[in-house]
């Protein structure tokens, strides 16, 4: 029987849990980090506990609970997310933990889903913890027990930083045996460790910096670190994570002879740095986003006083923003050691492509809200909006903003109380209100912020591949819990007008738009209906929607609302509706001429 | 092949969000996971996912990266026509384009904002460059049974070029698509396979 699996980087990672014995697992979805909870809430006969927590701050101090309590924990969240559980990382540095825990924070270099591309190993350093940054789905994998090893022994938090091309990058991976051990949970009362009051916490820094130097010399031996020089060459680079297979291969196919050094688990251990440099004169440095390495290694050079060439990001030669690939590698390696510049003769496409930007899908209520929305509040409307599916409102001219998670309502009351005198109207999902929305709202109604609050409350955390919420009943493991009400809690934190529409239903939408519009305070409308992905996957079928050709005048106000499954024939001056049809129904109540009906079945 | 020492196989799977590119990759990655070889892949994931243009990598018999670089790819499977083009800068010059000549339109040519490109010119430009295995998949699908099975033709076509047993594919094929539609996706297998 073949051990080996053709599996997604986030599964193997899941995968590198179990085999390290992980005991509690929380976390916030998060393009490009879901599916590693994903994976493990739908496991059967678990002997972990598993859950998506409201927002990563909160799933950051669950797994910390767990750790201080004795136990193999792990959090898991996008780049951006560790802001937002920036708060107790910051602090656990000091505490550290009394079984381990493991922090992922899956990077995104290129914004494939992402409004930043921030780089979680400069979070690494700033908390004073291990980092591991995987350059393949194995060594992921093969990581995470290491990683629970690691924090185990110096009694601190690892962080382990996966980017898109791991997380989503699928190889075949061969699995290793599940640990038996599963450390006893025991909360034991040490005040100067779990209360970090000033007097405790100024004596942990320094312990800290100390232990954070620990690490980097039993780093020297990991096998995530690996030095391999060459006798006859003065050149070398060096590389770290994901990039270090692209450094790689461009050295392959250039043919160069030159060291090379892979750094993947942080803090950069000195001595095999110093032995790359007292051997190399000229030394290229190769990673993703920022020069961590490559600051660490300028520093090494002057501290020893080796005089080695360092070349990196300082130079231009290795960009600080985007993904790296082979070309890239391969431009940079030529030009650093001077060597004939790669031949590369791109294909030009003579024919003009049309771009295809992703759309909210056919059918999508949030399509329906934001043309209501915007109807009601016109062009001169601001239209603050958030960070999921809906933030695709662009295309409907009704998201102005979008800054981070929950921002769409403070930056609205921000706006407001600067003066503005246009009328204001944010956009927010469900899970996206639980998670950092309630404050918001809470500051706005408590401050008198006259706005529109709108709660896309599609049901489900849809953006990040359809992860329940507390506003579902279901837990991480489909285990029924308490629904819990929006409205109830809008209502609760103070606000008096708070009314639900099914934004399907367009005219008793813009009735409820227009009294919010013209209510004196904050008001909140929650425009509810389901996913559509989520309720076909769930087997719900309506009837389609066809035009009438003898009815169609061609004016293409349908074709404008900016469904995929409306489609105008510039021939026949005409519109139609395709296969993609869900049956909403949203686009014959937007047709005036009554031209657009149910197909009978 | 261009990845001569690197990687057996590179290939580069494009297509529209929704069209079934990721299924497609795994089919065929397990199938280089049951034969032996190592396999790296990329995929495109979220926000992209939503009828967005969408592009997976797949490097059979590679143990570097999963990222193909320019010019390197073995061949190019588009599962809508402007979408070969878009990613054709992979390809490396003895490539092979498979595409599926039924386009999906786009929302900003849908609602008037840009132009699709001329068919004739797609095939036109592809063909003057490269070996060309041009075909309507969607009605191909149709033909096996289902509309959703053209990505399945799409394997089988690609399934003449692989380092990969035909067998071995489509059993892989077998076991990744839902029960109710195995036959189908067979039929769409070898008519696929047929048309390459």
């Amino acid at each position: 029987m073949s051990t080996r699996e053709f599996m997604l980087g986030n599964v193997a990672i899941a995968r590198g849990i179990v085999e390290g014995g992980g005991q509690v697992i929380a976390g916030y979805p998060g393009t490009p980090s879901s599916e590693i909870i994903d994976t493990l809430a739908a496991m059967e006969n678990r002997d972990f506990y598993v859950e998506w927590s409201v927002n990563e701050k909160v799933a950051f101090e669950v797994a910390a609970g767990a750790a201080i309590a004795g136990v193999r924990s792990v959090v898991t969240m996008k780049h951006v997310g560790l802001n937002v559980a920036a708060d107790p990382l910051m602090t656990l540095s000091y505490m550290g933990v009394k079984g381990s825990m493991i922090i992922i924070s899956a990077d995104d270099p290129s914004c494939h889903s992402s409004q930043n591309e921030q780089d979680t190993r400069k979070y690494a350093q700033f908390a004073l913890m291990p980092c591991f940054d995987p350059s393949n789905p194995q060594e992921a994998k093969d990581m995470i027990p290491d990683a629970f090893r690691l924090s185990n022994l110096f009694q601190t938090a690892a962080i382990f930083r996966p980017t898109t091309r791991i997380s989503h990058g699928k190889s075949d991976v061969e699995l290793g045996d599940i640990t038996e051990q599963r450390p006893q949970v025991k909360f034991e009362k040490i005040p100067e460790r779990w209360i970090m009051m000033p007097k405790n916490a100024r004596l942990r820094h320094p312990y800290v910096l100390q232990v954070y130097e620990d690490i980097r010399k039993e780093l020297e031996n990991s096998p995530w670190n690996q030095l391999e020089l060459k006798t006859g060459s003065k050149i070398g680079v060096v590389s770290s994570g994901v990039a270090s297979v692209y450094a790689r291969e461009a050295i392959k196919r250039i043919g160069l002879d030159a060291s090379f050094l892979k750094i993947c688990a942080y803090p950069a251990p000195e001595d095999k740095i110093t032995g790359m440099l007292e051997h190399a004169d000229t030394v290229l440095v190769i990673e993703e986003l920022e020069p961590v390495l490559e600051d660490e290694i300028r520093i090494m050079a002057q501290k020893h006083g080796i005089g080695v060439k360092v070349l990196g990001k300082l130079e231009g030669l290795v960009p600080r923003h985007g993904e790296l690939n082979v070309d890239i590698c391969m431009d940079a390696i030529s030009k650093a050691f001077e060597l004939p510049e790669p031949s590369r003769q791109v294909n030009d496409v003579g024919l003009q492509l049309p771009s295809r930007p992703p759309v909210l899908c056919p059918g999508c209520a949030h399509r329906a809200a934001f043309h209501v929305m915007k109807k009601v509040f016109g062009k001169d409307g601001i239209y603050p909006s958030d960070i999921g599916c809906y933030t695709l409102g662009v295309q409907s001219g009704a998201v102005d903003t979008t800054l981070c998670m929950g921002a769409s309502i403070t930056v609205s009351s921000g706006i407001y109380h600067a003066g503005e005198e246009h009328p204001i109207c944010c956009s927010i999902g469900d899970s996206t209100f639980f998670h950092t929305g309630m404050n918001g709202l809470l500051n706005a109604v408590y401050n008198k912020a006259d706005i529109t609050v709108t709660i896309m409350d599609n049901r489900v955390t849809a953006m990040t591949g359809h992860q329940p919420n507390p506003g579902m009943g279901k837990t991480a493991v489909g285990e029924s819990t308490v629904a819990v009400s929006i409205s109830d809690i809008c209502r609760s934190l103070g606000a008096e007008f708070v009314e639900v529409v099914d934004p399907y239903d367009l005219a008793s939408t813009e009735d409820v738009f227009r009294r919010s519009r013209d209510y004196k305070g904050t008001s909140v409308v929650i425009a509810r209906q389901p996913c559509v992905i989520d309720l076909r996957r769930s087997g719900a079928r309506k009837p389609a929607f066809s035009v009438d050709q003898e009815k169609c005048t061609g004016c293409k106000s349908c074709v404008r609302f900016g469904c995929p499954a409306t489609e105008f024939d510039n021939e026949l001056k005409r519109a139609r509706i395709n296969n993609m049809c869900t049956g909403c129904g949203v686009c014959a109540q937007i047709c005036k001429f009554g031209a657009i009906l149910e197909v009978k079945r | 092949m261009s990845s001569a020492g690197i990687s057996l196989f590179d290939l580069v799977i494009a297509g529209v969000g929704g069209q079934g590119t990721i299924l497609a990759s795994d089919i065929i990655g397990k199938a280089a996971v049951k034969e032996g070889l190592p396999v790296m892949a990329a995929e495109t994931h979220g926000m992209a996912q939503r009828g967005g243009s969408v592009v997976n990598h797949l490097r059979i018999g590679c143990e570097l990266g999963s990222l193909i670089p320019l010019k390197s790819a073995d061949a190019l499977i588009a599962l809508e026509p402007s979408e070969a083009l878009r990613y054709i800068e992979y390809l490396s010059d003895e490539g092979i384009v498979i595409v599926n000549t039924e386009p999906v339109l786009p929302v900003t040519v849908t609602s008037g904002i840009s132009s699709y490109p001329d068919m004739g010119e797609i095939i036109d430009y592809l063909e003057q460059r490269f070996t060309v295995k041009a075909f309507n998949a969607v009605q191909l699908a149709k033909e096996a049974g289902h509309v959703q099975s053209m990505n399945t033709v799409m394997i089988g076509a690609v399934s003449k070029y692989l380092p990969l047993s035909k067998d071995v594919l489509l059993d892989c094929v077998k076991a990744s698509v839902p029960k109710r539609t195995m036959d189908i996706n067979i039929k769409a297998f070898g008519i696929g396979r047929l048309h390459a």
